[in-house]
């Protein structure tokens, strides 16, 4: 499995050739701390867009904070433009249990009400709990529950899948 | 062993900021950063304290303190009930344990203690059950723990660290416990140089020991201040006559533009609040360029949010 694992570049480049045509002047690109944002940054300037590009922190939002409490280091989300209207691409590196995405379209909707939100990942590892799929995958995986699949970054910028 | 951790080092309780390690005042500082933008948005509220009672048990009367608990507290999402129990100096302990106790059969997850004997939030927090938090809001002379923490995340905001800082606290130290936690976050968190001016009479007898420098002149003690916070003359817990009149204390401890000017061009000004005006600082410092004085009532609300985050959060079983 872990041969297997594909480059992340042509991940990004694949999910940026099925994104590019839905883009609209009303799209605003917003990456989930940590790893989403590195591949919504990735997306962004492959695209080539003078969109709006945020950040999205979900640890207020999560489902599992009376049993595990606060993330150690929370970041600001920083969404630099009115939601009121604008059709969200929601970007995060890895869906698993659909958790996260749920927790992050809880908080855009604190912000202001999208006309829409679509989904984009790298790798869609299977595991779903929720009734969450992806609009855009990079790569479906099916990845035994007791794995996990996570997208690091190097020192250089450049981005790795690895399993464990 | 620290009352306010548990055994593996979250905080437990909010009592006072004496023995709470460095790691747990930057842990709250930087969780009430993350907690800046939230007043700022569309939806004023987060999801994390959804489902949680915290009851607001004041014992002795507050404004600002009770408003930014409750607004803090209804931006995590809890649900909130304020009680202003009016005590005379009879109260007995057992009336208080009482009062706990029927609000925590009304399953209480939280409560915010200000009373004005010292120790009431200790009192209450070695009788409550396990899941049961306590933050004091207040007790006597002793602390207040989130008024000392959110002065300190005024001080980073402004001067972005702390260790190149000289630090003055003026006025009435005795009967402040502000003052008292505000030495022990300053000292913890290593500034170098934390001042106490005040005349004689209104500082507690070995305060040197506490790791200040002593001043009782005030043109002495403000030169290089970076941080200039006064503190209330308080009135109303002054037994005997400490002072000869607010007036005469005003002209030797008073905070003009002209004192001001002695400290470091771009020192800035703190108050806890309520401000006696005329009395230890004059309105033009008061609502001068160099006052912090409001952004402090503001910040209030984020370092409480951040208090009332941890102490809920990874309680469940």
């Amino acid at each position: 499995m872990h041969a297997s694992l594909p480059e992340v570049d042509s991940l990004i480049a694949r999910l940026a050739d099925a994104i590019a045509p839905i883009l609209t002047p009303a799209t605003a690109i917003v990456g989930i701390h940590t790893g989403g944002v590195w591949v919504a940054e990735r997306l962004h300037a492959l695209l080539q867009c003078a969109l709006p590009l945020g950040t999205l922190d979900i640890s207020f939002y999560r489902d599992d904070f009376s049993r595990i409490g606060l993330h150690p280091q929370v970041k600001p989300s920083n969404l630099p433009f009115d939601l009121e209207g604008r059709a969200i691409l929601l970007v995060d590196d890895v869906l698993h249990t659909g958790r996260t995405v749920r927790a992050a379209m809880n908080e855009l909707f604190d912000y202001g009400r999208p006309a829409s939100i679509r989904l984009a990942v790298l790798v869609d590892r299977g595991g779903h709990e929720l009734p969450i799929r992806p609009d855009f995958a990079g790569i479906t995986l099916a990845v035994p529950g007791h794995q996990n699949i996570n997208l690091s970054r190097l020192d250089d910028g450049h981005l790795t899948l690895s399993l464990a | 062993m620290n009352p306010q951790l548990t055994q593996d080092g979250r905080l437990r309780h909010l009592l006072t900021l004496d023995g709470l390690p460095r790691a747990t005042l930057m842990e709250i500082l930087d969780t009430a950063e993350s907690f800046m933008d939230v007043g700022e948005r569309e939806v004023k509220k987060v999801p994390l304290l959804r489902g949680k009672s915290i009851f607001n048990l004041f014992f002795e009367p507050s404004t600002r303190t009770r408003t930014t608990f409750e607004i803090a507290a209804k931006r995590l999402s809890a649900d909130v009930v304020n009680l202003n129990i009016a005590t005379s100096s009879q109260t007995k302990g057992e009336a208080i344990l009482d009062t706990v106790d029927n609000l925590a059969a009304m399953h209480a997850d939280m409560f915010i203690v200000r009373h004005s004997q010292s120790g009431a939030a200790h009192f209450i927090a070695r009788h409550v059950a396990p899941h049961i938090s306590v933050v004091n809001a207040g007790d006597g002379r002793h602390a207040h723990p989130t008024q000392g923490l959110l002065d300190m995340f005024t001080i980073r905001r402004f001067k972005g660290a702390f260790h190149n800082l000289t630090v003055g606290i003026v006025g009435d130290v005795l009967h402040s416990r502000v003052a008292r936690s505000q030495i022990h976050a300053l000292t913890t968190l290593g500034v170098p140089e934390v001042r106490v001016i005040a005349p004689k009479t209104l500082l507690p007898a070995g305060v040197e020991q506490m790791g200040v420098k002593v001043f009782h002149n005030l043109d002495a003690g403000l030169a290089g201040c970076d941080v200039v916070i006064m503190l209330r003359l308080q009135n109303e817990r002054m037994k005997g006559a400490r002072l000869p009149s607010a007036q005469e204390y005003f002209k030797f401890f008073g905070l003009t533009s002209e004192k001001l000017a002695l400290a470091k061009p771009d020192a800035i000004v703190m108050h806890p609040g309520p401000m006696n005006r005329g009395v230890e600082i004059d309105s033009e410092v008061a609502d001068g360029p160099q006052s912090v004085i409001l952004p402090q009532v503001t910040y209030g609300i984020a370092v409480r949010m951040a208090v009332m985050a941890l102490l809920a959060g990874g309680t469940a079983a």
